[in-house]
């Protein structure tokens, strides 16, 4: 079978402060698949997501992804295409969301489209007003992010992604920060993401979430990937003891 | 509005004259700035003042029985301090005017001098008062050549604070010609070879002057004083100090009687001058402002985002522009740097405040950029944005509005501190008000005048910036 890669994880360690956050991580990700990254906190998911795009570098091992090669010690200045090259086709929603709070929702969504991919205003308008209809938010376009709530930021923030078009969507601990209530409302544009056959990395703590959302599951423990698989054989017939004390099973 | 004068407001009752005899002392203001001949800091010794009014003023007291005593005070504010009572007699080359005559009381002179008009060598077509119609004309605020200056048509009048920068600016060709009392043509302007003399365009005197109430002062000091004469001791000053010459023959003329037309109202011209000095403070501190937050935008970014060497020049900058007092500044440039670069009055004052003020608002605007969240700039490179477009679509917007409480308060700041660039022969507003109290012979009413034309400038700025940053920074939920 034909490899349908789009991102491949190969010997990634990282050195925060002296200590190793990731210790080896092997990973990869087909094409259209939804693969959630589950493990305690402080197990260094977050850290593995952020080396995707290379917010958060990264000391030894290599990532290929949407069609680049990052490695360790590139600068933001003088790497710049590189990372620009990456960043293009990777798209994240941050845990904060990270809502620019001097534009409107629909201003968020349009500024990468109209200043980087230099599309003309009006054609990114309405393509942002489709986007933001995707998430349900198309009578806030004219809000501003500090007067909608956090789900609405969420998708806000979503919709902003997509307006990339990006090969690949990292989240980063998507319900965290929301209301119990409103995870639902993730779990459904998710479900609509991937249906489209959207690429997507979901970094969480949320079993629950990870189990109804993802394809596959890699569950990441003391910097390390210790299993993966479905979240059928992940969540019911766990193999490795990290997955175990996750799950509260001994 | 009209305004009246306040003389007779001062001073405790009771002689002067008895005062001094009781004290001992006889205390006479001056101002050391006014530098050689007059009263100055004797250069080998710098505790010990010197100069002929310093030896007229011993040789007057002994007469008067007493010891003299020299207080020091700023020479455009001698007369109300007077007034005040801060010392009994004011002696520091004070011109006899009528303007003056009207508030003072003024002793018979002690010295005659003329009136020069100095020009550059190579300006032969100016001779005299009338070839000066077009010509900038530099002259020291409030004195009697200031005084001709302004009864002569067409004269553009440019002042100044010390007696070395007219002649200094003259040889720089910032101005046409300086006016001004001979001693201090003779000793500062032309010693310099590329000056000559135009012309004698008027004669004055120097007398002591006392309280309108001192009566019996003024007739002890005119006794005293006609003893100098009468003994030869005011020559053997004046020779002393190379002072001496044919005009001081006649110096037994009295000073002039009050002058009968009091003017202590605002005429609707001296309103105009405060208007048009307004204008003056708006444009500087506008155009300063300008300069200020580009000169502060790039100071900012440069300690930033620069590399090492970059960003010490950069905080040298702020340090040594933050750290030292902005009058010393536009003196450097205006005076100092004038051989080198010679700017105009206006321009070196527009970018002296302006290059200060950059100082402060570099500051500021690294306390807003410290100040957006560094997810900001993230979520924004997650995007594909540019270093570049992040910074000034994304991270500036956000921390200018940061910033804006504190540029709002640094304008008001610089629409006060403009004032200083009097210094440097720009008449603002402040300027405007010195000079208009010395012709009302009040400063009440064109202080308070003043006052309220910079908050009719400040408040409505103070209201626009507030209104400015509720509609702009967003409201935390």
């Amino acid at each position: 079978m034909m490899s349908t890669a789009v991102v491949q994880v190969r010997r990634l360690r990282t050195r925060l402060a002296g200590a190793d956050i990731l210790r080896g991580i092997e990973l990869e990700v087909q094409r259209g698949e939804v693969v959630a990254v589950v493990g305690p906190s402080g197990g260094g998911k977050t850290t593995l997501l952020r080396a995707l795009n290379y917010l958060t570098p990264f000391a030894e091992g290599e990532i290929d992804i949407a069609g680049q090669r990052l490695r360790p010690g590139l600068s933001e200045r003088e790497d710049a295409r590189l990372l620009r090259a990456v960043r293009l086709r990777v798209g994240m929603v941050f845990q904060g969301f990270h809502l620019f709070p001097h534009l409107t929702a629909l201003g968020n969504v349009v500024e990468a489209p109209c200043r980087v991919l230099g599309m003309r205003v009006a054609a990114a308008r309405e393509r942002g007003m489709a986007l933001l209809a995707r998430v349900g938010l198309e009578s806030h376009a004219g809000a501003f992010p500090q007067t909608l709530s956090g789900g609405q930021q969420q998708r806000v923030a979503i919709a902003r992604a997509l307006a990339m078009e990006p090969e690949i969507l990292l989240f980063d601990e998507p319900t965290s920060a929301l209301d119990p209530r409103l995870v639902g409302d993730v779990l459904a544009v998710l479900a609509d993401l991937a249906a489209a056959g959207q690429t997507m990395v979901i970094v969480t703590h949320a079993i629950d979430f990870a189990r109804r959302v993802a394809q596959r599951v890699a569950v990441l423990a003391d910097g390390q990937i210790v299993e993966q698989g479905t979240p059928r054989e992940i969540f019911e017939q766990p193999r490795s003891a990290a997955t175990r004390a996750l799950l509260g099973i001994d | 509005m009209m305004v009246v004068g306040c003389e007779g407001a001062h001073h405790s009752s009771g002689d002067t004259l008895d005062a001094v005899r009781a004290r001992g002392v006889l205390r006479w203001g001056g101002d050391v700035q006014g530098g050689e001949p007059y009263v100055f800091q004797d250069p080998a010794d710098s505790t010990r003042l010197i100069g002929f009014e310093v030896e007229l003023a011993d040789a007057l007291a002994r007469h008067l029985g007493v010891r003299a005593e020299f207080v020091q005070n700023d020479w455009h504010t001698l007369i109300p301090s007077l007034e005040r009572g801060d010392f009994d007699v004011i002696m520091n080359g004070l011109e006899v005017t009528p303007a003056r005559a009207d508030r003072v009381r003024f002793t018979n002179p002690y010295y005659a001098f003329g009136e020069l008009l100095v020009v550059r060598r190579d300006a032969d077509a100016i001779d005299g008062l009338t070839a000066l119609r077009g010509r900038r004309v530099g002259t020291l605020a409030n004195s009697l050549a200031h005084e001709i200056l302004r009864g002569t048509a067409g004269v553009e009048v440019v002042l100044y604070e010390g007696v070395e920068e007219p002649y200094t600016d003259l040889e720089q060709a910032r101005i046409d010609a300086v006016l001004l009392d001979s001693i201090i043509a003779q000793r500062y302007g032309l010693t310099r070879p590329t000056l000559r003399t135009a012309a004698n365009v008027g004669d004055g005197l120097y007398a002591l002057a006392v309280r309108p109430g001192d009566a019996r002062l003024q007739a002890a000091l005119n006794e005293s004083l006609a003893t100098v004469v009468a003994t030869g001791e005011l020559r053997e000053i004046l020779q002393r100090w190379n002072l001496w010459d044919d005009r001081q023959v006649s110096l037994s003329v009295p000073a002039p009687l009050s002058n009968p037309e009091r003017r202590t109202r605002m005429s609707s011209e001296q309103l105009v001058l405060f208007l048009r000095a307004t204008a003056v403070t708006v444009v500087i501190s506008a155009l300063s402002m300008i300069v200020a937050m580009t000169g502060g935008l790039l100071l900012s970014l440069a300690r930033r985002y620069g590399n090492r060497p970059v960003r010490a020049a950069a905080s040298l900058y702020v340090e040594v522009f933050r750290g030292t007092p902005v009058l010393l500044q536009l003196y450097v440039l205006y005076y100092g740097l004038a051989p080198l670069v010679a700017l105009d009055a206006f321009t070196a004052a527009v970018i002296g405040l302006g290059m200060n003020y950059a100082a402060y608002e570099a500051e500021i605007y690294r306390a807003g950029l410290d100040a957006v969240p560094v997810g900001q700039s993230e979520a924004a490179l997650a995007l594909g944005m540019s270093r570049r477009l992040v910074l000034r679509r994304i991270v500036l917007p956000q921390a200018l509005r940061i910033a804006l409480p504190g540029m709002t308060n640094d304008f008001i700041a610089l629409l006060k501190d403009s004032s200083l660039v009097s210094v440097i022969t720009v008449v603002e507003l402040t300027k405007q008000m010195t000079i208009t109290a010395v012709d009302v012979r009040s400063w009440l009413g064109p202080g308070l005048l003043c006052a309220a034309l910079y908050l009719v400038l400040s408040y409505p700025l103070s209201r626009i910036a507030r209104r400015l940053e509720r509609r702009l920074i967003p409201v935390p939920t």
